[in-house]
């Protein structure tokens, strides 16, 4: 009971915080509150496929699989899996780090949870469509042809800048993460 | 419709699964669970922060700041709006759509869609529980400065043609 009131301290804090601006200024109270009844709908509705998947990927799929695709040596090819595989999803990207944390775990490059957290951020496909329509062609194609091979660069220099030791301990920590 | 794509999929290997082994379908189940449970709290503090910023920030606020002829200043709270707040792709590219009617540019609309989809200030604290400090700071003004980069171009390709 202890810990979980400490582990949502700073969700009780907001909410406070929007029932004390609630009282002081009620519209705007009341637009905050819908916002937020909106996003929650949002989460709920896009938000269990990611986790079942990242559940079923856990327990189906053996992690020598995931290093031949995507670990050390995967080269192009765990490049580009890390690319579609982020790019086909769906949902905010908070959904893309319990997925992240997954694939760590079954031992898939740091480089490539790096490429798939940038294509998961930027370059979805079902968004695609909405981009275009509302932005037109040019927009959206500039967009994706700048951000593919920049995703990838900068996976490439992050992951430059942590050494082994930082490296080795956000996959310690993954594999505590979903236990 | 992606939604319902994706709901699809997940139904249907959930079913090829549970046939194939009973115990396995259950385990999955639970880390399933374990795993949304796990970052919960991080995610109800996100949602009610962005019910509050967006409350304040709406699109009529945000096209005021970066209307026509703002130029790199505009650019750059372009950017800043975009970093801190966190709206749905279906609902931001409808209003980027609005605010590019009412009067910025191309390259304000592309620093602020850029951002928007690379940084985002509110879920640093989600994203540190599974990153660390120093990598998601780090990756996050990465994305900040190369979103600058993706305006300039999108800026440079939309114009010319």
């Amino acid at each position: 009971m202890k810990a979980t009131l400490k582990r949502y301290r700073a969700f009780i804090t907001v909410a406070l915080i929007i029932i004390i601006l609630t009282i002081l200024n009620k519209q705007l109270g009341f637009k905050a509150l819908n916002i937020a009844a909106y996003s929650f709908k949002e989460m709920l509705l896009v938000i269990p496929p990611v986790f079942v998947l990242l559940g079923l990927l856990d327990v189906w799929v053996p992690r020598e699989t995931m290093i031949k695709y995507m670990g050390e040596g995967s080269g192009l090819k765990g490049i580009v899996l890390s690319i579609l595989i982020g790019s086909a999803a769906a949902g905010p990207l908070y959904g893309a780090f319990p997925v992240a944390a997954v694939f760590m775990k079954k031992g898939v490059k740091f480089n490539n949870v790096l490429i798939f957290i940038g294509a998961w951020s930027t370059t979805k496909i079902p968004m695609l469509l909405f981009e275009i329509s509302s932005l037109g062609g040019k927009f959206a194609f500039t967009r994706l042809l700048v951000d593919i091979p920049g995703i990838v660069i900068m996976a490439y220099i992050l992951s430059k800048l942590l050494s082994k030791d930082e490296i080795e301990e956000i996959y310690k920590d993954a594999e505590l993460i979903n236990k | 419709m992606s939604t319902l794509i994706l709901y699809s999929i997940t139904i249907l290997l959930l079913i090829l699964s549970f046939i194939k082994d009973k115990k396995k379908t259950k385990m999955s189940l639970k880390k399933a669970w374990k795993a949304f449970e796990n970052i919960l709290p991080e995610f109800l503090v996100v949602i009610l922060f962005v019910g509050v910023l967006l409350a304040v920030l709406n699109p009529e606020t945000i096209s005021k700041v970066i209307g026509s002829d703002s130029g790199w200043i505009g650019v750059i709270l372009a950017a800043v709006v975009g970093a801190v707040t966190l709206i749905p792709g279906f609902v931001a590219f409808p209003t980027a759509a609005l605010i590019l009617k009412s009067g910025a540019g191309y390259m304000q609309i592309g620093a602020f869609i850029s951002t928007l989809m690379m940084v985002g200030v509110v879920t640093i604290p989600v994203e540190m529980k599974y990153f660390g400090k120093k990598l998601t700071v780090l990756r996050n003004l990465f994305a900040f400065i190369f979103s600058f980069f993706v305006a300039y171009i999108i800026g440079l390709v939309v114009h010319s043609i």
